[in-house]
């Protein structure tokens, strides 16, 4: 396959960033997007030229490491992540555009490499339960109905890569804050704080700069691990009823 | 069991940017039942003059004699001007977060499913705002007047959509609003919490049916005037 690359390089935070067009020829089918990188970068090495940087870690689809917007679309044109995205999924003779998540949150740390830490802060604001420790709880003790378990694990599979504030049109992050307080939500343990942490989890969102919701419904098209959309119904239904004092815990 | 999400020093819940869309989202379903109340009333103009300027007139003395006379309108008037204000200030600092958080533009942004209707509501909101003085300064205050001036609102309505421009500017402002509410009911819905896995798409089904019955129940009685079958 040939392929035109159009990568947008970018030394740092400071400095403005730009496409720089690079030629390939001889890309398999069968290469991962990452692959085919990899080998750009062997070769840019070798000419003594600086490598694109990227993030990338497991290749299995599984960390939310990587993530690139590809041709408009967080992750590219097949609904996974970038390392599971393969060259066949490109005709012989495209044009492929490569940019990194734009948010301003994700400030660029260098090229496609963005620094996602305010989902990490977004987390450390009320995405946990607080349990005493001591030996572990026998099984038993606390029932968890059947659907409840799998409503909270559909939304606990987010690996946090960031797609849903990629591809969402206000840069809002209410997918990722959702499927938190959706998977603790669904789950006996997060009921003490419910309500705290929606307002809490929001406020840091809001904090860190990212737009709000317009229920477009982006994010959920293009997230790898299928969160739906109804969490974000969710936390808005959560942060209703903690406006409530009655109900406030 | 120490609580550790309590100890932060947060906003309250209603400061936060949901806290607006619920602000949004409440005044949007307060214009709702109003444009449903007003298409009804304008459809009154096919039952002749003499229904439509009785009805003009009943909803004058409504509430008599409990509230004075118009007493029932200014109470509408101040309650919508106050739901105006309150939904275009939510929406401007939305829009400003929103700009904000993303300063630099993708060179090429592609969205998977995202309708027309969801991506132009800010702009397609302002269009309606704009079109709601227009409309204010012709039919309430009658600042604006398009084909003489009449004492009979059915007289004044039937001379007004007898001019083609006027209709067209009325068809153009109903398409903005009917793509508004397509995508507006919907978003409330999710907003204010109501929205589910299995109830979205007929979420979406019914704002849809909403937005077309309203559009073209304000359609119907400016076109029939302009083709004559209103007179």
């Amino acid at each position: 396959m040939k392929i035109t690359l159009k990568i947008w390089r970018q030394k740092n935070a400071e400095n403005p960033g730009r496409l720089v067009t690079y030629e390939r020829d001889g890309v398999s089918a069968d290469m991962s997007f990452l692959e085919m990188l990899d080998v750009l970068n062997e070769d840019l090495t070798a000419k003594g030229e600086e490598p694109v940087a990227f993030d990338h870690d497991c290749r299995e689809g599984i960390c939310g490491s990587c993530g690139v917007v590809i041709d408009g679309v967080a992750h590219g044109p097949q609904r996974t992540t970038t390392c599971q995205l393969h060259m066949r999924s490109f005709a012989d003779g495209d044009t492929i555009t490569v940019e990194p998540w734009r948010a301003d949150p994700f400030p660029v740390i260098k090229d496609l490499v963005v620094n996602r830490g305010a989902f990490d802060r977004i987390i450390a604001a009320g995405g946990f339960v607080s349990v005493n420790t001591g030996a572990a709880p026998e099984a038993h003790a606390t029932p968890v109905p059947k659907v409840d378990a799998d409503r909270a694990f559909e939304a606990a599979a987010c690996i946090g890569c960031g797609a849903c504030v990629a591809a969402c049109p206000n840069a809002s992050a209410m997918l990722f804050t959702a499927a938190k307080i959706t998977h603790l939500g669904a789950l006996p343990q997060g009921q003490p704080e419910r309500a705290a942490r929606v307002v809490s989890m929001l406020d840091q969102q809001d904090a860190e700069g990212f737009g709000g919701c317009t229920n477009i419904g982006e994010c959920a098209a293009v997230c790898p691990a299928g969160v739906p959309l109804e969490t974000i119904s969710q936390l808005n239904f959560d942060l209703r009823r903690s406006m409530t004092p009655s109900r406030r815990h | 069991m120490a609580i550790a999400t309590q100890d932060r020093k947060t906003r309250p819940a209603g400061r936060t940017s949901v806290g607006l869309k619920v602000v949004m989202a409440t005044t949007g379903v307060l214009f709702l039942l109003f444009l449903l109340a007003h298409s009804y009333g304008n459809l009154k103009a096919f039952a002749g003059q003499a229904a439509y300027d009785g009805y003009a007139e009943h909803l004058r003395t409504l509430g008599e004699p409990i509230l004075p006379r118009s007493g029932f309108l200014w109470i509408m008037g101040v309650v919508l001007i106050v739901s105006v204000v309150l939904h275009v200030w939510a929406a401007v600092v939305l829009w400003q977060r929103a700009h904000r958080a993303r300063s630099t533009p993708y060179v090429a942004f592609k969205p998977v499913q995202a309708t027309l209707s969801s991506r132009t509501m800010r702009w397609g909101g302002l269009t309606i705002l704009l079109f709601v003085i227009f409309h204010l300064l012709q039919f309430t205050t009658g600042t604006i007047q398009v084909g003489g001036s009449f004492d009979s609102p059915y007289q004044r309505l039937v001379a007004a959509f007898q001019v083609w421009y006027v209709v067209l500017v009325y068809a153009l402002a109903m398409l903005a609003l009917g793509m508004h509410l397509r995508h507006g009911i919907w978003s409330a819905v999710q907003t204010l919490g109501w929205s589910t896995r299995s109830r979205e798409v007929p979420i979406k089904r019914t704002a849809l049916v909403v937005a077309l019955v309203i559009v073209v129940g304000f359609l119907a009685p400016p076109v029939a005037i302009l083709f004559g079958l209103v007179k």
